[in-house]
């Protein structure tokens, strides 16, 4: 409950409401145009009743979110370790960096053509995508943390006595932690967006495929369930990581 | 018997720089920003590359890492590591050393109670103040139980009261626990006050070094008595003792009041500041009080300094730019000018 409570703060849900409010009526008073294009509010609350009743709604989420995880997770450890590799040694960060300033520009949707055809269309696929839309902002991130803890934390360190590794897990890591979260942070939402964005072109499940599927059928409620549980995930994975930034590091930075 | 020997040490600004420190003393190194002073606290400490031989008692430690060199090393800025609490900071070189946990929280509850800090065990850096820093600095530098303390400028930060109440209980603190320490600061009356020794810093090289009188009323070149405040050094060939703690003395012509510490005075020494020059007669006692005339006006960028020539003597004198530009003071022209009392250094 606690941490419900932390990631849901009480005055924001406010606006959300008047903002609910707002659109039933204007749905309901035919203000922009008919149902079918503008359906009410409570008839989307219906509709993602149904859904979720009959399973369609579990399953396509369940396969968005398992590959949200598996890709996001494998990206947040390759990223760090290596950021963190990047960060520590300027020879590898001398080797790396060049290569790495090339390819992380790319958006993560523009390997999808090369991917489909090197992958093949299957479940790789889409993790591949997030995998890489995660990797490198973490890697940027946690290098760039990592670089700019001030040397004399590190003199400090020396002259107490600590060896190398004790100075990189006890003092740089820490020390980078707020910068290694705004990564964690910026990348989880985005993500989820990479992945609905993935699905309505190439996968044929999951969320983005629902809506792709609910587009072709005029069902404009469907897309507005699949778009309100896109926005409620990018909402709950930042405010998770926000979440764990303030835990470890809201005490001191 | 020199604990630390520097031999020809050269390192950014600092040439061929020869130096010994003596066991359990506490030697400040003095000298302006960009002398090399913290260059070689750095070598002292291994934190960086250089050329020559740093000895500690008679072993050559150019190859032993800063963590092996048992130095306690208190920081200009400190860098308390923000993200552990007062108790995590001052532990942290036992922790890595291994110790058990009831050994750690015995010492680190006895730097606590030393440094007057129990109360702040669980705050984080962000939270204390300056002075509770630096506190927290220096417990956490001598948790090792170093033997030797390195200290860059380490209350340079501090208001002026919280600066010398904590020079004076550092000075206690270091007699008590008879640790070699080297301190290093731009400040003078610092120096002066906490030394054992001073040695005086000027572009990388070594120009004096001796006790705090000795630098003062024997300034080895221009350079030093210029970073100093070009004293004004008179000799005296008679001594009274007049009681209630003042005594007069015969300097070069000047009777001047000095304060009387019980033996005779050969030497007294003052800085140009503390020369108050006015144009009209001061009002009050005669004491040290005297006419003197202008015989040569030299501005800098800081002061004014002007030559009075006064009975046999020839003083230094100085005044802040605004002060002279509000006076009409040329050479040749006869002004008043008062010693201030408390101010005058004897030997």
């Amino acid at each position: 409950m606690k941490i419900l409570r932390k990631l849901i703060p009480g005055w924001g849900a406010i606006p959300v409401i008047i903002f609910l409010i707002l659109w039933e009526i204007i749905a309901r008073i035919n203000l922009i145009s008919g149902e079918l294009f503008f359906p009410p509010f409570s008839l989307i609350v219906v509709e993602f009743y149904y859904l979720t009743a009959n399973g369609v709604l579990g399953n396509h989420f369940f396969s968005s979110f398992s590959r949200v995880l598996i890709g996001f997770s494998f990206g947040t450890i390759a990223g760090l370790f290596i950021g963190i590799l990047m960060g520590w040694k300027s020879l590898i960060h001398k080797a790396l960096n060049p290569i790495i300033s090339l390819i992380y520009p790319i958006p993560a949707l523009g390997w999808l053509p090369l991917l489909m055809l090197w992958l093949g269309i299957g479940e790789i696929l889409p993790i591949a995508i997030i995998f890489i839309c995660s990797f490198f902002p973490i890697l940027y991130n946690t290098s760039t943390g990592i670089k700019n803890v001030d040397k004399n934390y590190i003199n400090v360190a020396k002259s107490l006595g600590a060896s190398n590794r004790e100075i990189l897990t006890l003092i740089v890591i820490p020390l980078a932690l707020p910068n290694i979260f705004t990564g964690l942070k910026l990348e989880s939402g985005m993500a989820w967006r990479v992945i609905i964005a993935a699905e309505m072109v190439a996968i044929p499940t999951g969320i983005g495929a629902l809506m792709m599927r609910a587009e072709s059928l005029m069902r404009i409620d469907i897309i507005i369930v699949c778009l309100i549980v896109l926005a409620a995930m990018c909402f709950i994975f930042e405010r998770f990581f926000l979440y764990l930034e303030n835990k470890f590091t809201a005490l001191w930075s | 018997m020199p604990v630390i020997i520097l031999n020809n040490i050269s390192k950014f600004v600092c040439k061929n720089i020869n130096l010994k420190i003596l066991n359990k003393e506490f030697l400040v190194l003095l000298g302006p920003n960009g002398a090399g002073k913290s260059t070689l606290l750095n070598v002292i400490a291994g934190l960086i590359d250089y050329d020559g031989s740093v000895f500690f008692e008679d072993e050559c430690i150019n190859n032993l890492p800063s963590s092996e060199r048992r130095i306690g090393y208190l920081f200009q800025d400190l860098y308390l590591f923000p993200h552990l609490d007062v108790f995590s900071n001052i532990a942290f070189s036992l922790k890595i050393r291994k110790n058990n946990p009831n050994k750690i929280k015995h010492r680190v509850d006895e730097l606590l109670k030393m440094l007057r800090i129990e109360n702040l065990s669980h705050c984080y850096p962000k939270k204390l103040s300056g002075g509770e820093k630096q506190r927290v600095a220096l417990a956490r530098s001598l948790a090792a139980e170093p033997e030797i303390l390195l200290l860059d400028e380490p209350l340079s930060s501090l208001d002026l009261q919280s600066s010398k109440y904590l020079r004076r209980e550092l000075k206690q603190l270091q007699k008590k626990l008879g640790i070699t320490t080297i301190y290093v600061t731009h400040n003078l009356t610092e120096a002066e006050e906490i030394a054992d020794r001073i040695a005086v810093m000027e572009q990388g090289k070594i120009e004096q070094i001796g006790k705090a009188e000795e630098i003062f009323f024997s300034p080895k070149n221009k350079r030093v008595s210029e970073f100093i405040g070009a004293p004004n050094i008179l000799d005296c060939n008679r001594y009274r003792n007049l009681g209630k703690g003042i005594a007069e003395v015969d300097c070069e012509g000047l009777s001047i009041i000095i304060p009387d510490e019980g033996k005779k005075v050969k030497k007294i020494v003052m800085l140009p500041r503390d020369i108050y020059v006015t144009e009209i007669k001061p009002p009050g006692p005669e004491v040290n009080r005297f006419k003197g005339v202008i015989t040569d006006i030299n501005t800098t960028n800081e002061v004014v300094r002007l030559k009075l020539k006064a009975g046999k003597s020839s003083l230094l004198a100085e005044l802040p730019h605004h002060i002279y530009n509000g006076m009409n003071l040329e050479i040749g022209k006869e002004v008043f000018f008062i010693l201030k009392l408390r101010n005058i250094k004897c030997i």
